[in-house]
């Protein structure tokens, strides 16, 4: 029994991020937006999870929650901890949450063209992105910052430039060498990749992966891009109207899908092997999270929905040690997705 | 500067590049231009004008040439004390400008963080601020003015200060209407994310976001209140003769008016071609600063 504890008390240290049950609710005059609903996210140092859904699914709330920057009003976090190397940061003070941001938690915004300060030039950006948590010089949080820079493969040269002469793909690398100033414990990316073209997108994963082996930095990568997940990520996570509805490894998720939700969203992708097939979009929109269901939110899309599904909730299940799905339909259980199972 | 080991700053360049690109396009405004030299003229005579001619020869009293019409001593003629309007006029911009200037440095100091705060805090301080700003703005600016110079006397420092005080509401609605459209970018909720006071940010990077449409009012308000200094030493509550300010100077050519009117003309004038340098500049800047203009 002893080591049984021992064993897990050792995996919550290594836990960079540990939010249990967070809901997090938009309180207005006439409506209340239930954004997110009970979830539980644990990431462990110098992994990536990847968080997956549509629009409006609950990612970028969650990534706010985590910097507590969750606009106030109308955002009210209605209940749940958020642990930051074992720190819970809702009780924290002002001041406190001052200086864990940046410091160990960063940021990276979805949108480049507009996460930098015009009127700044980029290297005066990122050297007071330094000089907030290192105390140090002027002289030497600019030599930093030089460095920084370089690192994200940007010459030092173009320190003294403003943010409009660079490209798209520039700004996000200099989004990201902020970001990474202090070397953050955790560090959010909202879909930094979103706003870019493709061959623009494929260097700064490739660079983001780079720095995270350098750094050791643990990453919480939101996305609605399986291709961006599938070549980033080792766990993934996928939300639907603010609840995560299965979550696992990579290999669990894409070669053992379980829930409707995840496999709709595979088939929603266009195959180069089978250009004659038809794409399989999820008929239907997203619940209106003013007026979320009784019973599974996915249930008046889902193919198998079955009529306990509309008003009963849903428990999670296990199918291995890290696989887990939100799906009533495993209580029967013959029951079974198309999409097959690749070993 | 902050790297020190090269002799020549890159960011130095930079940052006048940028300035280079507003000259650039304000340089293809010609009424701006004309506006700017002008402007450099006036502002050259304000300065330096007390150390070139006598205060003596401004009020010393010489009733033999009294009331003379302008001729080749007399550019702009003489008053009814004989003393010459053209020196008057020209020492009096030493007045005018200072009024304007120190006038809108007032509205500056108050109106900036007042605003700033109002749009960026939002709720009920915003409420508060706002709506005392709409108060103070149901009277006109004139009249504040007077009832301000009545209440802490007339002279040239409080006629400056209550000059300024009118325009506040002004600056702060123009700052809170900039600052809640920069609030909102993305670049904001950034620097928030990396762990900043709120003080910090909203001097460091709300407000040099919002500084065109401060500049632009900054230009148009000198005008204002070069206009207001003269109303209110026209009426008596501001500079008195026998200083030679310009809206004085008009209410000492008021009673002659029919039959001297050299006495009012050129000091109207004065005031006239100052304000339209300040106009055209402000109108100048405003276009050359908005980036939907540019080509």
């Amino acid at each position: 029994m002893s080591e049984i504890t021992m064993n897990s008390n050792a995996r919550e240290d290594s836990l960079v991020l540990d939010i249990r049950n967070l809901t997090i609710h938009y309180v207005m005059e006439d409506a209340t937006v239930e954004a997110v609903n009970g979830i539980d996210i644990q990431l462990e140092k110098g992994k990536i999870l990847g968080i997956v859904g549509e629009t409006g699914a609950g990612k970028t709330s969650v990534c706010l929650s985590i910097l507590n920057l969750i606009p106030d009003p109308p955002g009210v976090i209605k209940s749940g901890e958020i642990y930051i190397n074992g720190k819970n940061i809702l009780t924290a003070s002002p001041k406190e949450m001052n200086r864990i941001r940046g410091k160990e938690v960063a940021m990276i915004f979805q949108d480049p063209m507009s996460s930098l300060n015009p009127v700044l030039t980029v290297g005066d950006q990122i050297a007071e992105a330094i000089k907030i948590h290192a105390h140090c010089s002027d002289h030497e949080a600019w030599d930093r910052a030089e460095k920084m820079l370089e690192m994200v493969g940007i010459p030092k040269e173009r320190m003294a430039e403003y943010p409009h002469q660079f490209s798209g793909g520039m700004k996000q690398r200099v989004v990201i060498a902020i970001a990474l100033s202090c070397s953050p414990a955790l560090l959010l990316a909202d879909e930094p990749t979103t706003a870019l073209d493709v061959t623009i997108q494929a260097q700064i994963l490739n660079m983001m992966e780079r720095l995270k082996g350098q750094l050791n930095t643990s990453m919480l990568f939101v996305t609605h891009d399986l291709g961006i997940v599938a070549e980033i990520c080792d766990e993934v996570a996928v939300m639907y109207a603010g609840r995560i509805i299965e979550r696992g490894t990579l290999v669990d998720v894409f070669n053992h899908t379980k829930h409707p939700y995840t496999e709709g969203l595979f088939n929603s992708l266009p195959n180069i092997e089978d250009r004659k097939s038809e794409l399989k979009p999820i008929p239907g929109l997203m619940p209106d999270p003013t007026k979320l269901p009784a019973g599974c939110a996915f249930a008046p899309r889902c193919p198998y929905a079955r009529p306990e599904c509309i008003d009963t909730p849903q428990t999670e299940r296990s199918f291995s040690d890290t696989h887990r799905v939100m799906c009533s339909a495993y209580n029967d259980p013959s029951f079974k997705i198309e999409r097959e199972e690749i070993d | 500067m902050k790297k020190g080991n090269s002799a020549i700053d890159p960011a130095q360049v930079r940052r006048r590049s940028q300035l280079a690109e507003i000259w650039r396009n304000f340089r293809k405004n010609k009424g701006a231009m004309i506006g700017l030299i002008l402007i450099i003229i006036i502002i050259t005579i304000g300065a330096t004008v007390s150390f070139w001619i006598d205060y003596d020869k401004i009020v010393a009293m010489n009733i033999r040439e009294r009331l003379q019409p302008p001729s080749a001593e007399h550019w702009f003629g003489t008053d009814e004390m004989g003393r010459d309007l053209f020196w008057r006029v020209l020492y009096g911009t030493r007045y005018s400008i200072a009024v304007g200037f120190v006038a809108v440095m007032v509205s500056l100091a108050i109106g900036i963080p007042v605003g700033a705060v109002a749009g960026y805090f939002g709720g009920k301080i915003e409420n508060l601020i706002m709506r005392g700003a709409d108060i103070f703005a149901a009277v006109p600016g004139v009249l504040m003015a007077m009832v301000i110079v009545a209440i802490l006397g007339a002279n040239v420092f409080n006629l400056m200060l209550a000059i300024g005080i009118a325009a506040v509401p002004g600056f702060i609605r123009t700052t809170r209407a900039a600052v809640l459209t920069v609030k909102n970018e993305e670049y904001i909720e950034a620097i928030r994310a990396l762990g900043k006071s709120e003080p910090y940010i909203i001097a460091r990077h709300v407000l040099p976001n919002c500084l065109s449409p401060i500049i632009v009012r900054v230009t148009l308000r000198i005008a204002g209140a070069i206009i207001s200094a003269s109303s209110l030493s026209f009426l008596g509550l501001g500079i008195e003769a026998p200083l030679p300010e310009w809206g004085a100077l008009l209410n000492g050519g008021n009673k002659f008016v029919m039959t001297h009117p050299y006495l009012t003309i050129f000091p109207g004038l004065a005031i006239m071609i100052t304000v339209l340098a300040f106009n055209l500049v402000g109108d100048g800047l405003r276009d050359a600063m908005d980036p939907k203009l540019k080509r």
